[in-house]
């Protein structure tokens, strides 16, 4: 079944517009995954496993860069317009 | 060899030695907390949307040469916050270099003892002094070529970017040789960490967000990165390449630091530098070329952060130090000799002196404290910039108050929080200091400010340094207020992405001589580049030749692009010496002001500027009606004035002319001469009416000023009117002892006046038994005197016109005069200070005179 799209004008400016946004996110997101192993403190005397942990933040750390890399092509197109200082160089 | 790739590699300066050796190092130390020196760069560049994509857009639009620049730049070009960002990074970097030099001189080390090629160096000292001499040289000859517009270093940057191949080439090799030929895969890796001493490990959670934090700050902070970063980018769309990349880079440069630290640890003897196991481990094994890499690796990550950081600071030394005392020290005048030789042996010094200074650092500290620990403190200091930075571009409100306080409070807390105490208890600090506090004061111990004991030195330093210049950066702000440059600069940086708010222009039209500029520019940019930049922008205003009209954006272009050369602060300086002061005009200031309160103060200006107008043409109106009415009445006066001469004249003629026929009885004869001799005497009294008119009327007559008793002065005037039409006989209704005043004026004047008016009524009462009435009051300091008759009056119409010269209410031959009486008196009343006027409703002619009881002096001003 072919699924009916909302009707929608300059839906390409709206898509670079939210591009941009999840781009502001991506930040905040990664921020906070990194944080995040502090929640998971080990309990009573046990301490925390390096091995994994270490996989758990390569892994997140490899997602951001994915993430960026996916939203910075449509973002780059949008900085072309970057005037030179001043005069010709 | 401008690519992103390029660029991207150029910003691994980020990985300096540090990270080459120390992570391995800080890894067996302290398990995945080394992690964070990564995580927080990988934050920054992910978000390269929020920061960096605008302060690569600042750097170019303002050419932006270094971090003290930028700040500088956006505080009003102030020179002082750029002396003092300069020396805060100067600080910051030295135990940076310290840092690198104590790394190469340990990897030396290594390579010397273990003998591979049987030659051993005599000590560390002097090998770290050769690197320091031997990187300093490399830098002058690289990084000083040209004082290249921008600042850029193009060869500088694709060295970088080789070196940056070779350290990641170099750590990944080391990587892969530990995990896949020492050990059996990373299954084994695993097993092998969950074995070790590093399976568990210590999150303490203010360090590990602190930390990220602290790195992320830096990335953006330190004067190196800022270089590459900011400086050197050619291309804004660089910048999205590395947003990826660079965290890609870092992952790759962290990936196999925890294999490697792991196997270190079981391998090497207990007792050995964990710092050095990316070089010792490989040797170890045997792998004399493996470890040849890996020191070729850590060598360049050394040298390039080295060669980087120099050159920042040196620029930065040379832009708001050197050049600024240069150009204060010389007397003002032309810019003389060749500024450029100047600026860049300023630069070499430069550089030197920072080589220097980091090879003190590292003989002073014995290279004894372990690598990371130097780093942090280094990031530390350089992330004091951080809020004047960010406020700086994304708040219109920071001042250059803010930010300098701000700024000098962080650095004061680094430096005696973590700074001095990293020379180790007792280094430079006492130890009493330490325990009890600064003279015994427990709340200020450099490790427990305030009484906040128990927190990790560093993460305690970078709360306080932070939190205090956060704050007072803030309530400074708030507080002050910001120069018209400063807000212009505010705004430019602020708006950055709104060029039609963004580019105010400072300069006022027309007041620098195009030769003189040329002059300073050639000096600065060189002959050829700056006539090619003169030459184009004579073009831009249409114009042949090398001189283009000193307009504000030809000012505003070469001011940028000095800016790109001596820094914005030393370029505003210059351009203000020739070109006077920047002027910020009411334009700018309006698109500045999204403030409604400025709004308000401009459209109230505006309103009383068009009152102003409006006054000035109301009274630009009355003038033009009074000058029309003098013409006018000039006219006027000049017709009449012909007519009454014209009248008597023809008279005269006529009856001489009769006479010259002769043949005339006796008598006509006299007759007709009488005639003319009557006429002659009317036309002399018209002469002599209107020179007095016209004395009277300039104000140039000379009063004869004495006591006169009005008493006998009336009686005078009834005697002297007497004479006119004596035939009527007048009632005279008078109040003698209302009378007895002695006034002090010119009673001849007054009496003139008063005749005049006892003449009028006995001419013109028209009454069958006339009656005349003088009535005198005296009223404060005024007399006042009123003549009445009884007779019809003067019609209401012919009030008003009454006292104007010529004014005649009946035919001539009954007035027998030239109708200047009023007229005169009017001036006379005038001139002694008093006034005269007609007086409706008395029933028949009245005038009132007023006049002062004692006239103090002639009243010359008082002039028709």
């Amino acid at each position: 079944m072919k699924r009916r799209s909302p009707v929608f004008l300059a839906r390409r400016g709206y898509r670079l517009r939210r591009i941009r946004d999840a781009a502001r996110l991506l930040p905040v997101a990664g921020g906070f995954l990194f944080l995040l192993p502090i929640l998971w403190g080990p309990s009573g005397n046990e301490r925390r496993v390096t091995a994994s942990d270490g996989i758990y933040i390569f892994i997140v750390w490899l997602g951001l860069i994915v993430a960026a890399a996916l939203l910075s092509r449509p973002l780059r197109e949008e900085t072309d317009t970057a005037p030179a200082g001043g005069d010709g160089r | 060899m401008r690519s992103p790739l390029v660029y991207t590699l150029s910003l691994s300066i980020y990985c300096t030695a540090w990270t080459f050796y120390g992570a391995v190092g800080y890894a067996a130390r302290s398990g995945l907390e080394f992690a964070t020196i990564y995580l927080g760069p990988t934050l920054v560049f992910v978000g390269w949307w929020w920061v960096l994509r605008k302060l690569v857009r600042i750097g170019r639009q303002q050419r932006v040469t270094s971090i003290a620049d930028m700040v500088s730049s956006r505080y009003g070009k102030s020179n002082t916050l750029g002396v003092v960002v300069t020396l805060i990074c100067v600080c910051a970097a030295t135990p940076y270099i310290a840092l690198q030099l104590q790394s190469v001189t340990l990897s030396f080390g290594v390579f010397a003892a273990s003998g591979t090629y049987g030659w051993a160096l005599p000590d560390t000292n002097s090998t770290a002094l050769w690197v320091a001499a031997g990187l300093a040289l490399f830098t002058i000859l690289f990084g000083t070529r040209n004082l290249d517009a921008n600042e850029q270093h193009t060869g500088v940057v694709t060295a970088i970017a080789v070196e940056a191949v070779v350290k990641l080439v170099a750590l990944l090799a080391v990587g892969i040789f530990v995990v896949w030929v020492m050990a059996d895969g990373p299954a084994d890796i695993i097993a092998r960490i969950n074995g070790s001493a590093m399976a568990g490990w210590d999150l303490v959670p203010s360090r590990w967000a602190g930390l990220t934090f602290l790195s992320a700050a830096a990335v953006i902070t330190l004067p190196r990165m800022f270089q590459v970063l900011v400086v050197e980018n050619s291309d804004e769309r660089h910048l999205a390449t590395a947003s990826w990349a660079f965290p890609l880079y870092l992952l790759g440069m962290s990936l196999f630091v925890l294999p490697i630290a792991v196997v270190g640890l079981q391998v090497m003897p207990t007792g050995a530098n964990p710092d050095l196991f990316v070089l010792t481990l490989p040797l170890s094994q045997g792998q004399g070329a493996l470890a040849m890499l890996a020191f070729l690796g850590g060598f360049s990550s050394a040298t390039s952060m080295v060669i980087v950081a120099s050159i920042a600071l040196a620029t930065m030394v040379s832009n708001h130090i050197v050049m600024p005392l240069w150009l204060s020290l010389r007397a003002t005048g032309p810019v003389p000799g060749d500024v450029r030789r100047l600026v860049l042996l300023a630069r070499r010094l430069s550089i030197a002196g920072v080589l220097g200074l980091g090879y003190i650092y590292y003989s002073l500290s014995g290279g004894s404290a372990a690598l990371a620990a130097i780093g942090l403190i280094s990031f530390a200091g350089v992330a004091q910039m951080l809020p004047a930075m960010l406020g700086g571009i994304f708040w219109r409100g920071a001042t250059r108050h803010g930010a300098l306080a701000g700024v000098l409070t962080g650095f004061a807390v680094w430096t005696y929080c973590l700074f001095l105490p990293s020379f180790g208890p007792g280094g430079v600090l006492p130890i009493s200091v330490f325990l009890q506090g600064p003279f015994g004061i427990g709340w200020l111990r450099p490790y427990a400010l305030f009484g906040v004991a128990g927190m990790d030195p560093l993460i305690h330093a970078l709360f306080w340094s932070l939190t205090l210049n956060t704050t007072i950066f803030t309530s400074v702000s708030l507080l002050s207020f910001p120069s018209p440059v400063e807000r212009v600069q505010g705004l430019a940086f602020v708006n950055v992405f709104d060029p039609e708010r963004a580019e105010p222009q400072g300069w006022a039209q027309g007041k620098a001589e195009p030769e003189a500029l040329l002059v300073m520019a050639q000096r600065i940019l060189g002959d050829d580049t700056a006539l090619g930049f003169f030459e184009q922008q004579a073009v831009l205003q249409g114009k042949d030749g090398y001189l283009p009209d000193p307009t504000p954006e030809f000012l505003d272009a070469l001011e940028r692009r000095l800016a790109g050369s001596v820094g914005a602060a030393t370029a505003h300086a210059m351009i203000s010496e020739l070109a006077g002061r920047a002027r910020i005009t009411v334009a700018d200031l309006m698109r500045m002001a999204g403030e409604t309160a400025q709004i308000v103060e401009h459209s109230s200006q505006l309103e009383s500027q068009r009152e102003e107008l409006t006054r000035t043409a109301r009274q630009l109106r009355e003038a033009n009606a009074k000058l029309t009415q003098i013409s006018v009445q000039k006219d006027a006066f000049l017709s009449q004035i012909s007519h009454e001469l014209r009248t008597p004249m023809t008279s005269i003629r006529a009856f001489s002319e009769i006479l010259m026929e002769g043949d005339m009885p006796p008598e006509m004869i006299a007759h007709y001469a009488r005639i003319i001799n009557e006429e002659a005497i009317r036309l002399t009294r018209l002469l002599d009416d209107l020179l007095d008119l016209s004395v009277l009327e300039n104000g140039t007559v000379q009063l004869n000023l004495k006591l006169a008793n009005l008493s006998e002065l009336i009686d005078r005037s009834l005697r002297a009117a007497g004479h006119i039409r004596p035939e009527r006989r007048f009632i005279v209704q008078r109040d003698l002892p209302a009378e007895q005043i002695f006034l002090r004026t010119d009673p001849d004047r007054l009496g003139q006046v008063l005749i005049n008016l006892i003449s009028n009524a006995r001419k013109y009462c028209d009454a069958a038994r006339p009656e005349l009435r003088i009535v005198v009051r005296q009223r404060g300091g005024r007399v006042v005197i009123d003549v009445i008759d009884n007779g019809s009056g003067i019609p209401r119409n012919k009030q008003a016109l009454i006292f104007e010269k010529f004014a005649r209410l009946t035919d001539q031959s009954r007035a027998g005069g030239a109708g200047l009486g009023l007229a005169i008196c009017r001036e006379i009343m005038a001139n002694l200070g008093g006034s005269i006027g007609y007086l409706p409703g008395q029933g028949g002619a009245a005038f009132r005179m007023t006049l002062p009881l004692r006239l103090e002096k002639p009243q010359n001003e008082v002039a028709a």
